[in-house]
């Protein structure tokens, strides 16, 4: 076909069909997005106010609605599990990238994280049940959930962390090698802190996937909204985080605002999941401005 | 270890090769490479990209032990003593023979830290001796008057001529006897190249130089040596200027006339 012009005619009906697709998802994929967080904000935002994070809680006594105990086990449980997770996590990918022989054995485990960290959490809380609160006898407990809660989120914590320490450039790596450092020194000293904004994005981005975390705590760290006593005692005890909360407030509807209480909580979950998001991002953004 | 000359003078050998092979999995890249490095002199080796320079190189500070699947058979020496004895501690071996690469890769930190790491990684704690060497080797790479108001500053700032001096710098602030240099000035613009070209004077005055190159003017300026490879092997070696001059070999002869490489 000898065309005259170089410019396009009619606007070919199949282009503008799949543009409009595309166009269409997108707006609908947001719509639900923004209507769903927008509807759990206007509902649970009224009712967050100093006392409703700095109160205790009873299902008894509808006067009691606070919940403070529960943002104190959220944040005990993350704090924990990430003390636990992390070194263990970064060792592991330092091993599988360092150490570890590429071969069957660390493309077994690759195979094993990836399978891990695709399975739904109630079975990892089911698992910890049996071994950690029934077969280690710690009982239903937040040390139970927390241990839990680290097997859960450790195979996509060894996953981005080997991305990180994988991004770190091997000029530099081989750069302290030719001066004669060590292979420990130059972990410690080179790639380390040259993957250390990825490792910390993964930190923060586990901190959230912790937060959110309802399943793997329900049958291990347990229901009690009781107030924490000490930091150490705690651990032996059990505690419900704010996700079960909801859960259990939105379900059991105990108190005439129970309904409320489960809005409120999903609110501040929402914020703190947003917050840890946006700290992720700003580290990232400000530990790579830092090695220029 | 002495080391017959073409001219008849007597020098000390110190770095041999005899023998190498080298074999990147079913590989062969270096075919028996026979090699005497004479000490405290520039010696350039030459050839055409991919026969097999960068490798020799890296067998002698055992770089290759890096790279899976890499087999070295043969002998190098250094001061005599086998660089792949199993006694051999490469820490030490790579104190005593450092490596600038062909890409300038200081270390994302300070210009000071730069050089100084070498120097910590060997035991070095105290300041104040860490600040005579990160001068001394500055002024040795010829960058000191550039740098010495941003020693604070992070070398990755630095221009790729500055970078370089400054791999350099940090190569000599843990005192080695051997450089091993990797097409050193190949990414840098003509000034940058130059500055070090006559860096290179100086440096052989105390150091033992290899100059991996693929500028022939560059070998004919600032090597006593050349030594010209191709296919893994070596094909010829001597003086630079009688090397230039007259090539005894026709592939050296048709390679320094540019018609192959
Ligand atoms: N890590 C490696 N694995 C496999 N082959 C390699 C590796 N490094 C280099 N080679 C091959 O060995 C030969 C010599 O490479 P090299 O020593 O880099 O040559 P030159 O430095 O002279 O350009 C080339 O054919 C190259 O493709
Ligand atoms: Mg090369």
């Amino acid at each position: 076909m000898a065309d005259k012009t170089l410019y396009q005619k009619k606007i070919r009906l199949g282009d503008g069909l799949l543009k409009g697709s595309i166009y269409a998802a997108a707006a609908l994929t947001f719509t639900v997005l923004l209507g769903l967080m927008g509807y759990l904000l206007v509902r649970g935002l009224p009712h967050i106010s100093w006392g409703f994070l700095s109160h205790t809680y009873s299902e008894t006594d509808p006067q009691q609605n606070g919940i403070l105990p529960m943002l104190l086990n959220t944040l005990y449980v993350v704090g924990i599990t990430v003390l636990i997770a992390g070194p263990v996590g970064i060792a592991s990918a330092v091993y599988l990238t360092q150490y570890a022989k590429q071969g069957r054995f660390v493309a077994i485990v690759r195979f094993a994280a990836e399978v891990l960290s695709g399975i739904p959490s109630i079975l990892f809380g089911l698992f910890g049940y049996t071994v950690f609160c029934q077969l280690l006898r710690l009982g239903t407990s937040l040390l139970a959930g927390c241990l839990t809660m680290a097997l859960c989120v450790l195979p996509t914590l060894i996953r981005t962390t080997e991305e990180a320490l994988l991004s770190v450039p091997r000029l530099y790596t081989q750069g302290a090698m030719a001066l004669g450092a060590g292979k420990l020194r130059v972990i410690l000293g080179i790639l380390l802190p040259n993957a250390m904004p990825g490792i910390l994005t993964a930190l923060v981005l586990t901190m959230g996937r912790i937060v959110g975390e309802s399943a793997a705590l329900l049958f291990t760290a347990g229901m009690s909204y009781g107030m924490p006593r000490g930091v150490f005692s705690h651990a032996m005890e059990s505690g419900r985080t704010l996700t079960l909360h909801l859960y259990q407030t939105a379900r059991e509807a105990a108190t005439p605002d129970a309904m409320n209480v489960a809005f409120g909580t999903a609110a501040v979950l929402l914020i703190l999941i947003f917050l840890l998001n946006r700290i992720a991002w700003l580290l990232g953004k400000v530990l790579k401005k830092g090695e220029s | 270890m002495l080391h017959k000359q073409e001219a008849g003078r007597q020098e000390t050998v110190k770095i041999g090769m005899q023998g190498v092979h080298v074999y990147y999995g079913a590989y062969h890249a270096l075919k028996g490479v026979e090699v005497a490095v004479p000490e405290k002199q520039v010696m350039a080796w030459i050839g055409p990209s991919g026969c097999g320079k960068s490798t020799c190189l890296k067998t002698i500070n055992r770089m290759n032990d890096l790279v899976a699947g890499t087999r070295v058979t043969g002998t190098v020496t250094l001061d005599g003593e086998d660089v792949y004895d199993p006694r051999t501690d490469v820490t030490v071996l790579r104190r005593r023979a450092g490596m600038v690469f062909q890409k300038a890769n200081p270390f994302p930190m300070s210009v000071y830290e730069n050089v100084a790491y070498g120097p910590k990684i060997h035991g070095v704690r105290r300041r104040s001796q860490l600040d005579g060497v990160v001068e001394q080797s500055l002024r040795a790479a010829a960058l000191w008057e550039e740098v010495k108001g941003r020693l604070k500053k992070p070398a990755l700032g630095l221009s790729g001529g500055q970078q370089q001096r400054l791999c350099i710098a940090r190569a000599l602030a843990v005192q080695p006897e051997v450089l091993l240099m990797d097409e050193p000035t190949s990414a840098l613009d003509p000034v940058s190249t130059l500055k070090i070209e006559e860096l290179m004077h100086t440096l052989r005055k105390q150091y033992t130089v290899i100059l991996v190159t693929h500028n022939l003017q560059q070998a004919l300026r600032v090597a006593d040596q050349t030594v010209f490879f191709l296919s893994g092997e070596v094909v010829e070696s001597g003086s630079t200027k009688r090397l230039f001059e007259s090539p005894r070999d026709d592939r050296t002869k048709r390679y320094l006339s540019g018609r192959f490489g």
